[in-house]
């Protein structure tokens, strides 16, 4: 049933082994591996995450990332409440962004009632999406900085630019993480011509802040010594291990649900994919920085575009809401990757079954693949390229 | 895209004796899906990964679905001899009863894969199989020699449905911790009483909060005696 | 050359540093509790009871239907219903809620209650000093601490309440032109055939 031994070596898709010449230490010497537990609490784990790591030296010789300190059964909460009652939850996935963990759920309803969603709702929710992916990527770049040891300022500066889109989603949906805001053939409130005023002057402010960005870091000699070449991801195991989001564009996979599902009104808008070409951790920083122009290009053109119109389908029903058995499974391009639904109604009030395909757990998949044969110092940084949020990955 | 039935054409072509059947999903979505026997389902997923036109070469999503054992009770018209006494007579009479007959559907783990093409840039192919039953014959091929993204799914269904994957290079719990009994997201799971309580006047939680108390003080005061 | 990327980033942080004494706009600091920001509105805390009139007692607008209490997300509220009617605001009889909690440590603010009362009795309040240190008790309000009035309510989120006011407007008047014309018809009923004792009211209930 399994591949035999020379298949797998052959395989590109095949787990990594140790790098050749690697190993300084000698088994005839008496030597051994040390084995350290990276975490739980460390602080460049991003949460409650560890690492139970085997060292030759400095090197790395195995990794097993351990999780699930943060796990709650969010699955079983989703069956145990209405549809429309999971949808705060949701906001507890990927805390970072919200609203894209919104408009993946109710997509994936949307799918399973078969419900239309109007013109003006469509497209406030490219807007606040592509919103939160302006701000996840400006606080996972600074976080991987941060991580490098360029200690607050990178970061505090994905954090200002944050902070102003931040403002932006509590006035239009009255909190500034946990936004609950769309619901299912709809938006919950229209947003008013004041705050689309206040979202084009921040928008405007957006490209200024990446040219800063860039200017700063991109061509740092210590940036470029510590990520170039480390970490690589080979796009045929990207593709097999399930990668999405950054970094499989980062090496090199031209592969954006936007452009592929064709969801929503994204065919409206004119925007490029940004591909890496190595597949290290400098590429998933440059594939961040690149992605975050291109949706400030979707703000500009969505935030010209609006047009007026109702932001909820009449037909959709806040109470008593039952979908017809059936399953549907949704899917979006979140700022990590690809975040999924996969409903099952019975057609009662509650959803059967209530998965969630979480970008950040599957591409944690590879971490191991990634960091062999790299110093200990380094997988700190691999860690930071590949953006995880326990709240996700644990659920 | 190939059509579901075409799909279902080429792999009975590919692999002979396949035994693949098309389970339709009557909601609006109609995104209906493969049923695979576990025993070629193997070789199933090899060949969707690598045929040139299908090229499913990304595993997006597996899961694990629950269905539980199902008593359906239904009527049954049932004739029968009665004996009766009609005038003082006893005699012999067929008779027409309805009764309502009880019978046990037994329940399965179901196991589901999401495809994608990154290639083709087409999808999703649904493949679905089922274990023999819930509780001793819940072996299931591993998808992970095929497609790598299954490893954590795959380990995450084993950990909250008990679906034992064979052939997965690295089968433990992964959100739960080792030594954990029981699989959390099966629907008659029933969690332990072993909580700390912290008295809120929420009456719902008050009357769970107090027959848990009595079942702590009831335990204690066993091992007291003891 | 070596060192450009020091020598850029120490020239970036000394534009920062002396920015961040005269650039008015980033200079953000604000002493609360002395000093508070402007309240937004659209912000969300934790949920009230709106009441008409004077009187929380008489013009508390649920009615105790515990839709809310079922579709809550956490299970935050607990409600009893009345044994007996009170009349409302309007003076229609209603059934009211003999205990209403809900408990600040449960409550993750995401406005489902809001969303699906479908009587605009419950709404969102934007303060969010409900510390206390009474950790039990202190942390589960009561209807009583819960009740605010329409006014207070036009105070923190105006444009959402004019809003509602608007639509419960028509509501009222939808049903009193329906009970007039209702009453017009009874009355034509009754004098085209006197004989008919109980002339039914025109018109199906609709919803």
């Amino acid at each position: 049933m399994m591949h035999s031994a020379t298949d797998m070596a052959a395989d590109p898709r095949a787990r990594a082994t140790r790098p050749e010449g690697t190993l300084v230490s000698d088994p005839d010497d008496g030597t051994e591996l040390l084995e350290v537990s990276m975490g739980p609490h460390h602080p460049s784990t991003h949460g409650v995450f560890r690492m139970d790591v085997a060292l030759d030296g400095e090197k790395v010789a195995r990794l097993k990332p351990v999780f699930g300190y943060l796990h709650r059964n969010h699955e079983k909460l989703g069956e145990g409440n209405s549809y429309l009652a999971s949808m705060p939850y949701t906001d507890r996935l990927d805390y970072i962004c919200s609203l894209t963990n919104n408009w993946a759920y109710a997509l994936a309803v949307e799918k399973l009632a078969g419900q239309e969603v109007p013109e003006r709702a469509e497209y406030l929710r490219v807007i606040v999406g592509e919103l939160t992916r302006v701000q996840n990527h400006a606080l996972s770049v600074g976080f991987l900085l941060q991580d490098m040891g360029a200690s607050g300022t990178p970061l505090m500066y994905g954090f200002r630019e944050r902070e102003k889109i931040l403002d932006l989603f509590e006035a239009l949906t009255g909190s500034r993480m946990m936004c609950n805001y769309m619901r299912f053939g709809g938006c919950r409130v229209d947003a008013t011509p004041e705050w689309l005023d206040a979202t084009r002057k921040v928008v405007a402010g957006l490209p200024g802040f990446a040219d800063e960005f860039e200017a700063l870091l991109c061509t740092n000699e210590i940036l470029m010594a510590r990520t170039q070449g480390v970490g690589i991801l080979k796009p045929d195991l990207a593709v097999s291990a399930g990668i999405t989001g950054p970094m499989l564009r980062a090496s090199g996979v031209n592969y954006d649900i936007r452009k592929v599902d064709h969801y929503s009104i994204y065919d409206r808008f004119d925007f490029k994919v940004p591909l890496g070409d190595h597949g290290d951790v400098y590429d998933r920083f440059m594939i961040r920085l690149l992605e975050l122009r291109q949706s400030i290009g979707i703000l500009e053109q969505a935030l010209k575009d609006i047009p007026g119109g109702p932001v909820m389908d009449p037909k959709a029903k806040i109470r008593n809401f039952r979908p017809k058995p059936g399953e549907a499974y949704g899917r979006i391009e979140a700022p990590k990757g690809e975040l999924g639904f996969y409903l099952i109604s019975d057609g009662g009030p509650n959803p059967y079954r209530y998965r969630v395909r979480p970008p950040s757990f599957v591409n944690l998949t590879v971490l191991e693949d990634m960091c062999l044969g790299h110093n200990v110092a380094d997988v700190v940084l691999i860690l930071g390229s590949v953006d995880i949020v326990l709240g996700e990955v644990d659920r | 895209m190939k059509t579901l039935e075409e799909i279902k054409a080429a792999i009975e072509a590919a692999v002979p004796g396949a035994g693949v059947e098309i389970v339709q999903n009557p909601g609006p979505a109609a995104q209906h899906s493969l049923r695979l026997q576990p025993g070629s389902a193997f070789e199933v997923a090899k060949f969707l990964r690598d045929d040139a036109e299908l090229a499913l070469n990304f595993l997006s999503n597996v899961t694990g679905v629950d269905w539980p054992d199902k008593e359906i009770s239904e009527k049954v018209k049932v004739t029968r001899a009665v004996t009766k006494t009609v005038d003082g007579v006893e005699q012999t009479v067929e008779e027409t009863v309805e009764e309502t007959r009880k019978r046990v559907e037994p329940g399965y783990l179901e196991v589901v894969y999401h495809l994608f093409s990154m290639t083709q840039k087409h999808g999703p192919v649904i493949l679905r199989m089922r274990t023999e039953n819930r509780s001793d014959k819940v072996e299931l091929p591993s998808m992970t020699p095929v497609w790598r993204s299954a490893e954590f799914q795959e380990r995450e269904i084993f950990d909250l449905y008990g679906v034992v994957f064979r052939g997965h290079p690295d089968l433990r719990r992964i959100l739960m911790w080792e030594g954990f009994k029981d699989h959390p997201m099966r629907r008659d799971y029933v969690e332990p009483d072993d909580y700390d309580y912290e008295p809120t006047a929420h009456d719902a939680v008050l009357a769970k909060a107090k027959a848990h108390q009595a079942a702590q003080q009831a335990a204690a005061e066993k091992g007291a005696a003891q | 050359m070596l060192g450009e990327g020091i020598l850029k980033g120490l020239a970036e942080t000394a534009k920062n540093f002396a920015g961040s004494y005269v650039s008015k706009e980033r200079l953000t600091t604000v002493q609360y509790p002395e000093e508070r920001v402007a309240p937004i509105e659209a912000s969300r805390v934790f949920p009230f009871l709106v009441y008409d009139g004077g009187d929380w007692q008489a013009g508390l607008r649920c009615v105790a239907c515990q839709i809310c209490e079922k579709e809550c997300p956490p299970k935050c509220i607990y409600i009893e219903k009345s044994k007996d009617k009170k009349p409302d605001y309007v003076g229609k009889p209603q059934i009211y809620p003999a205990r209403f909690d809900i408990d600040v440590s449960v409550c993750m603010s995401c406005q489902i209650c809001v969303e699906v009362c479908p009587f605009e009795a419950i709404k969102m309040d934007t303060e969010f000093e409900l510390a206390t240190d009474d950790r039990f008790g202190g942390l589960l309000r009561s209807r009583d601490q819960l009740a605010k009035s329409n006014e207070y309510y036009h105070g923190i989120h105006p444009t959402e309440a004019a809003e509602v006011d608007a639509r419960l407007a028509e509501e009222k008047a939808k049903v009193e032109a329906k009970a007039k014309a209702a009453a017009e018809a009874a009355a034509a009923k009754a004098a085209a055939e006197p004989a008919t004792p109980a002339a039914k009211p025109a018109g199906g209930e609709s919803k």
